[in-house]
């Protein structure tokens, strides 16, 4: 008896016949992914890292993790003869001779910068939004934790190429490793098997961090965070027909699987133009890395700026007595700030439950920035600060191409630093509680109010539109 | 300038409501209505879009492959790359709106708090200890036992790296050492001018060591101003100094000069990391930026060659502070 074949039905049969697989197939098939743009940003990173693994594999099968050293011989002129690491070499010759190495290469750094922005953008978006709230405590806690791997993912892969930029941001790590009071030398030695610049066994170990150990603990935390959103569903902004219990949206299947999968080849897409049509980090230019060389006007990668910009802003503090360097100066800048900050990203959840909202309930509803005028105007207020030290981190570039006096900015900045959050944050707040007062919407409607001549003469102003939330 | 911003932004908005088909600005309904809705869009033209989309992005991916083995520029592989992403993108999102069937459904949310099976888990858990007397001791030998393996784990991670020891203030420079630069010739103080900024390297030691390499400047012998102690460490003017900054370890390759007396700041070493700034004529001392202390100092003396060497080991440790800097 001959059946006629069904292209759909077919495979669907197979695979529940032997997994039974059926009923999973239509739950997925019904998942329901919330609309708004805003969600997309947590796919940017996603679909970044996917880039970040391809192209990751293909240059890694061409560098040498090395810092043994030979003559340079490939075809830029200018290096020839030159002495540098197998690392500094071996990068070279995928960037020159390699075809298509370089569009990999500089791919693979867009998308790392591409990244790490799509992270602190979709934080910001969680943050603004109470989307951190229960029960999405534990997602907020690996969703930093990944914001905190990725940057020293980044700096672990912008440092294996071992020319100049890479040498110096090591030699400010390892005075970072080194300031940690008390034993700091010890994490040091341990960390570059010996001083700065390090043993044989120092590149390898860098290698493995970048290409293996990080990616690893980020993939396995990138599986567990989509793994407990399924559970969790997404949330959604308040709308017709939703309520705390349910979610209306766009179902995987066909609308949402068709639309994601367009946003990926999109990331793609600018991640690969970027690559192809924007020159990054050209190694040649600086030249290899020597630990008695430096330059000025160097800029590490975005994402390390807040960092540069507090070792820059930090005043020549170092506490020594009875013998000892207690706490050296880098470890206000390089290990202090970051751990603040990332301490409070980590307490926030909790911090504003206990103080701000004292809030435990569940929340699956999103709040509008307006909504929650305390916590957007202390989150406006921590990014003031981060933002103002990254700024200053640029210090140098600004004083090169508008001419303030470096000196001088140094001493604006670290007033600033104290004055500008509460600024800002009293700003936002007032902001917040103008729009929840007007209903609003800064951008999109009539902001003003309608002014009405009464038959005597007189002008008669217009009730609000909008009606105030309670 | 403005009104082109405002029409471009009045463009995107009427692009939006093209391709969402939905109005802003509109009252929220109620909340208890029922937003589920299936719409079969039935758009011909579109599927054509798509297609024309999904066939240029083929064409854009052959172009890429032609690129690829003419061996041509990173722009045209770039190019034609992402264009072909870019084209598939498109497609697939027209096909997502357009094409197939819209849809928005409700789906409830799943429970996550089982007030029953709370308790009744919690108490499968209990319930592993009936009957245990020395709960205490099974807990204290259970803790004794992991925190042993876990140094089994750990202490390992002590080969990763030698013991610190003196190691981290460790300098090639000894008494007599012959300065020499990136090309193993000895500095001859002839050839040095007043103003003059040059890296010197004890002569056979390895140049990469964080004790080797020093700034040798030559300042005026009347600006320089040294505790009696070092009164003898700048022979004819020269002082020099660790070139690994204090702060954190970059090289100090700055060297700032006043042409013009007068109104010219200091001559200063500057580190182009964090902008730590030393003062070359009083004992390297830090006169802005983040450093914490002065640069070490290493003694100069002029042999009968009229060659620079050194008179001593350097003042202090070299690079980043830690710990063991006094």
């Amino acid at each position: 008896m001959s059946r006629r074949r069904d292209p759909v039905a077919d495979p669907v049969r197979v695979v529940d016949e032997r997994l039974g697989a059926a009923p999973l197939l239509r739950k997925a098939f019904h998942y329901v992914f919330p609309d708004h743009w805003s969600f997309l940003l947590g796919e940017i990173a996603l679909y970044s890292f996917v880039i970040l693994v391809a192209t990751g594999t293909y240059i890694a099968l061409f560098f040498e993790p090395s810092s043994h050293e030979s003559v340079y011989h490939g075809s830029y002129a200018p290096l020839q003869g030159h002495v540098a690491s197998d690392a500094y070499v071996s990068t070279m010759r995928l960037s020159f001779e390699v075809p298509a190495g370089l569009l990999m290469r500089q791919t693979h750094h867009w998308a790392a910068l591409v990244f790490i922005a799509a992270i602190v953008v979709h934080v910001m978006r969680v943050f603004f939004t109470g989307a951190f709230r229960r029960p999405r405590e534990l997602n907020w806690v690996i969703g930093v934790t990944m914001l905190a791997l990725a940057v020293l993912e980044g700096f672990l892969g912008y440092s294996l190429v071992d020319d100049l930029m890479s040498g110096m941001g090591l030699a400010i790590a390892y005075a970072v490793a080194i300031s940690i009071p008390g034993v700091g030398g010890q994490v040091a030695t341990l960390l570059w098997d010996g001083r700065f610049p390090g043993s044989d066994h120092f590149w390898p170990r860098l290698f493995i961090g970048h290409v293996f150990l990080l990616p690893a603990v980020l993939a396995t935390l990138i599986g567990l965070h989509l793994a407990i959103i399924m559970r969790q569903h997404h949330t959604q902004f308040p709308g017709r027909g939703r309520t705390e219990g349910n979610v209306v949206g766009t179902p995987l299947w066909p609308g949402y699987a068709l639309r994601t999968l367009g946003w990926f080849f999109a990331v793609a897409a600018v991640l690969v133009l970027l690559g192809g049509l924007v020159q990054i980090n050209p190694i040649w230019i600086w030249g290899p890395y020597e630990p008695w060389q430096s330059t000025n006007g160097a800029q590490p990668d975005w994402f390390l700026g807040w960092l540069i910009g507090a070792l820059r802003t930090m005043p020549p503090l170092e506490a020594r007595f009875a013998g000892h360097t207690w706490i050296p100066n880098p470890f206000f800048g390089g290990l202090l700030f970051p751990s603040v900050c990332f301490g409070l990203l980590y307490l926030w959840p909790w911090l504003e439950q206990r103080f701000v909202t004292r809030d435990r309930r569940r929340h699956e509803l999103l709040d509008r920035p307006r909504d929650n005028p305390l916590r957007t105007a202390i989150g406006a207020g921590f990014f003031t600060w981060v933002t103002v030290v990254f700024i200053a981190g640029a210090a140098d570039r600004i004083l090169v191409t508008i001419g303030f006096p470096y000196e001088g900015q140094i001493w604006f900045f670290r007033i600033a630093d104290f004055v500008a959050p509460p600024v800002v944050a009293l700003l936002t707040y007032a902001a917040c509680r103008e729009l929840q007062r007007s209903e609003l919407h800064p951008l999109r409607a009539f902001a003003g109010r309608r002014v009405r001549r009464t038959a005597a003469g007189g002008f008669v102003a217009e009730p609000e539109r909008g009606v105030a939330r309670e | 300038m403005i009104a082109l911003l405002g029409r471009l932004l009045a463009l995107i908005a009427i692009v939006r409501r093209v391709l969402l088909g939905r109005g802003r600005g509109l009252p929220a309904p109620e909340p208890e209505a029922d937003p589920s809705e299936r719409r079969v869009p039935a758009d011909a033209r579109a599927e054509a879009i798509v297609a024309g989309l999904a066939l240029g992005a083929a064409a854009a991916a052959v172009a890429f492959v032609v690129f690829y083995v003419v061996d041509a520029d990173t722009r045209l592989l770039g190019l034609t790359a992402g264009l072909a992403l870019a084209l598939v993108a498109a497609a697939l999102l027209v096909a997502s709106l357009r094409v197939v069937p819209q849809v928005t459904e409700v789906e409830e949310r799943a429970q996550l708090l089982h007030p029953d099976e709370t308790g009744r888990a919690a108490e499968d858990a209990r319930s592993a200890g009936e009957g245990i007397s020395r709960r205490r001791l099974l807990t204290a030998a259970g803790g004794a036992a992991a925190a042993g393996l876990g140094a089994v784990a750990v202490v390992p991670i002590a080969s990763l790296g030698p013991s610190v020891a003196d190691r981290l203030a460790a300098s090639p420079w000894r008494r007599g050492r012959l300065l020499v630069d990136e090309e193993d010739r000895p500095l001859r103080v002839d050839d040095l001018e007043t103003g003059a900024f040059v890296t010197a390297f004890p002569q056979g030691a390895d140049k990469r060591d964080l004790g080797s390499p020093v700034v040798v400047v030559r300042l005026d012998p009347r600006t320089i101003q040294l505790r009696p102690s070092r009164r003898s460490w700048a022979p004819l003017g020269f002082v020099a100094y660790s070139k690994i900054c204090t702060h954190a370890g970059c090289a100090v390759s700055e060297f700032r000069y006043p042409l013009y007396q007068p109104t010219s700041k200091a001559p200063g070493l500057v580190c182009p990391c964090h902008y730590s700034t030393f003062d070359p004529a009083s004992e390297g001392d830090v006169t802005f930026g983040p450093a914490g202390r002065p640069l070490p100092q290493l003694p100069l003396a002029v042999d009968g060659a009229r060659q620079l060497r050194a008179a001593g080991p350097l003042s202090a440790p070299p690079g980043p502070a830690w710990w063991g800097v006094k």
